[in-house]
């Protein structure tokens, strides 16, 4: 699997907080994804979706992105029948789908819509046990399913009797994966699943779908317009132009590189060189740093790092002279924390660092020292000699 | 209150007769509702013509309706038909347009959903969209019950039973708390099922209060 191993490896930093309990097989089995020639005129003659040919790798997770109305849910949409095309084939593990009746086609394929859209009189559970239960499966069976998909997802059981009106936004899309999961279909749907949650939330669930897809190796197609998410979450990423056209279909690394045109340039945006380091890993050099903890006192000189009894940074301690003691109100709080693995980590901690030293952390929180700004850009020369860096 | 005691068992006798006549209708009118709100809530055209046609029958006096529909459907004018088949009519009227609402409701997203599940038609407005529309639908229910016991009145004027007899009795005679004890029993009768109704939308809805 070539494209599992490199995912994992381009990626792997956001799978985080180790294995979980329950395993959920899929048994092997991968589908593969064809549009071919596909094309979409509504009926007022708009061409939502203009001869489309893109082949969604099985086992991956595969992002459409592009502003709205370039075709990029409609596309979606074509793969379970929501919407027909008006001329082209689509093809999941080599079968034409309109030669399936739609509701059999859809209970084969997960999907997760915005904003969950979880029905609001059914409990968590029932919600998550509807596809088993149309399929067929009897009650207990599917409760059951439920039960072990609630726990996958990250949620505690007795959510299990709750009503979705009960659950903030972020527990009600756990809950959508959850119940597009559960009749373990091969192929998941995701129709800009996140974007109605808050900017934390929505990092958090995503970083619980890769987790997620590290264990399950489903073929994902997720649509979104924030291409944030899409360089996170995609191993190939459909970037769409307004018109239906697909610009370009490529790696992320790839599309920050090279963009295939000044529409697809624009949409990377203007700080692409920024984002080419998430995708890059690289030694900064580590320096050493005066730390001090509440109530101690210390003659400070230069910056201090205050942390807590654990050795975690609580803030900075600056602009007095002499002798002093180390008083909670007295500290500047920091930047965001740099954790060793890519280079836009280590150069975000320094730029956002009040004293221009990002802090560096082990996997328990505690410091390890600091990093400059000047010390990231070097890496970068250096990965860049190496050709580390795509051209 | 004492006419009441003193005649119970021709209180008792009008209150059945009077409980017949507005529920029987509202449960028809009920069931007839749902599919003439669902066809509403499909298509415009049929909208366009069911609504208007709605409001034009709920603006017949009642007193018409009930005189002319034994004429319409050739039955003798004592029959229970002639109040039944004009408070159907005016259930309809009132219920087809909270059906129709309450269906237009149902967030687009759920429907969405219940379609990218594989849910087929029939099952999908029965186990979905209709449980959705239950708050809104019980809510037109409960306003169509308390005007049909109270309409149902009226067809004491063609020798009908029901509270209205005491009412026409009760003037003719100038006995008024004959006419009082109608007004109760009307009353009592009308909070009665309207309370039913709410506990029931309750007990079906557990979920429309399920508030964070």
């Amino acid at each position: 699997m070539p494209g599992y191993a490199e995912r994992v490896k381009v990626v792997g930093i956001y799978i985080q907080g180790g294995p979980i309990g329950v395993v959920v097989a899929t048994g092997g089995i991968r589908r593969v994804i064809e549009f071919r020639a596909v094309t979409k005129r509504f009926e007022d003659g708009t061409i939502a979706v203009d001869e489309l040919d893109l082949t969604v790798e099985a086992g991956t997770i595969t992002v459409f992105v592009g502003p709205s109305g370039c075709g990029k849910t409609t596309s979606l949409r074509m793969v379970n029948r929501m919407i027909d095309p008006t001329s082209g084939t689509i093809l999941v593990d080599g079968k034409d789908v309109l030669t399936v009746d739609p509701p059999t086609l859809r209970r084969g394929i997960g999907y997760v819509i915005q904003q969950a859209g979880l029905f609001p009189h059914r409990t968590v559970l029932d919600n998550i046990a509807t596809v088993p239960l149309l399929s067929g499966w009897d009650k207990r069976k599917a409760r059951t399913r439920a039960a072990e998909l609630l726990e996958i997802v990250g949620l505690d059981a007795n959510f299990g009797k709750r009503y979705p009106a009960q659950l903030s936004g972020g527990q009600q899309q756990r809950v959508g994966v959850a119940r597009a999961l559960a009749a373990d279909p091969p192929v998941l749907l995701m129709d800009e699943p996140f974007s109605a949650v808050d900017p934390v939330v929505r990092e958090d669930l995503q970083n619980e779908l890769l987790r997620l897809q590290a264990e399950l190796d489903k073929t994902i197609v997720f649509v979104t317009h924030d291409i944030d998410e899409a360089l996170k979450l995609g191993e190939r990423v459909a970037v769409f132009q307004t018109g239906g056209h697909l610009a370009q279909y490529a790696r992320p690394t790839e599309l920050l590189a090279a963009p295939a045109n000044d529409f697809v340039a624009s949409f990377v945006g203007r700080d692409r060189g920024y984002r080419t380091l998430t995708f890059l890993h690289a030694d900064v050099p580590v320096h050493p740093i005066d730390t001090a903890k509440l109530g101690e006192r210390i003659t400070v000189t230069d910056w201090t790092l205050v942390v807590d009894e654990e050795n975690r940074p609580k803030g900075w301690l600056s602009g007095v002279d002499g002798e002093v003691e180390v008083r909670e109100q007295d500290l500047i709080s920091g930047g965001s924390l740099y954790d060793g693995t890519t280079l836009r980590g280590a150069l975000d901690a320094a730029l956002s660092s009040p004293s221009a030293l990002g802090v560096v952390v082990d996997g328990a929180g505690a410091v390890t020292g600091v990093v400059q700004a000047g010390d990231v850009i070097q890496a970068l020369a250096k990965a860049r000699a190496a050709g580390e860096v795509p051209k | 209150m004492t006419w009441i005691f003193e005649n119970w068992e021709r209180f008792w006798e009008v209150t059945e007769v009077h409980l017949r006549l507005s529920v029987v209708p509202v449960l028809i009118g009920f069931v007839l509702s749902i599919p003439l709100g669902w066809w509403a809530n499909r298509s415009q055209t049929t909208r366009a013509v069911l609504f208007p046609l709605a409001n034009v029958l709920f603006t017949i006096p009642s007193i018409a309706l009930i005189v002319i529909t034994p004429v319409l459907l050739g039955v003798k004018i004592l029959d229970e038909i002639n109040v039944i088949v004009p408070l159907v009519v005016y259930t309809v009227a009132l219920m087809l347009r909270s059906v129709a609402d309450a269906l237009a409701a149902v967030p687009g997203n759920v429907i969405a959903a219940a379609n990218a599940m594989g849910f087929r038609p029939l099952r999908r407005f029965l186990t979905v969209d209709f449980p959705l529309a239950l708050p809104v639908t019980i809510a037109g229910l409960r306003v169509a019950t308390v005007s049909n016991i109270s309409m149902v009145s009226v067809g004491a004027l063609v020798g009908l039973g029901g509270y209205g007899q005491l009412f026409t009795e009760g003037y003719q005679t100038d006995n008024t708390p004959k006419v009082l004890a109608g007004l109760i029993g009307t009353v009592v009768l009308a909070v009665l099922a309207d309370g039913l109704l709410l506990l029931i939308g309750r007990l079906l809805t557990p979920w429309a209060r399920a508030g964070r």
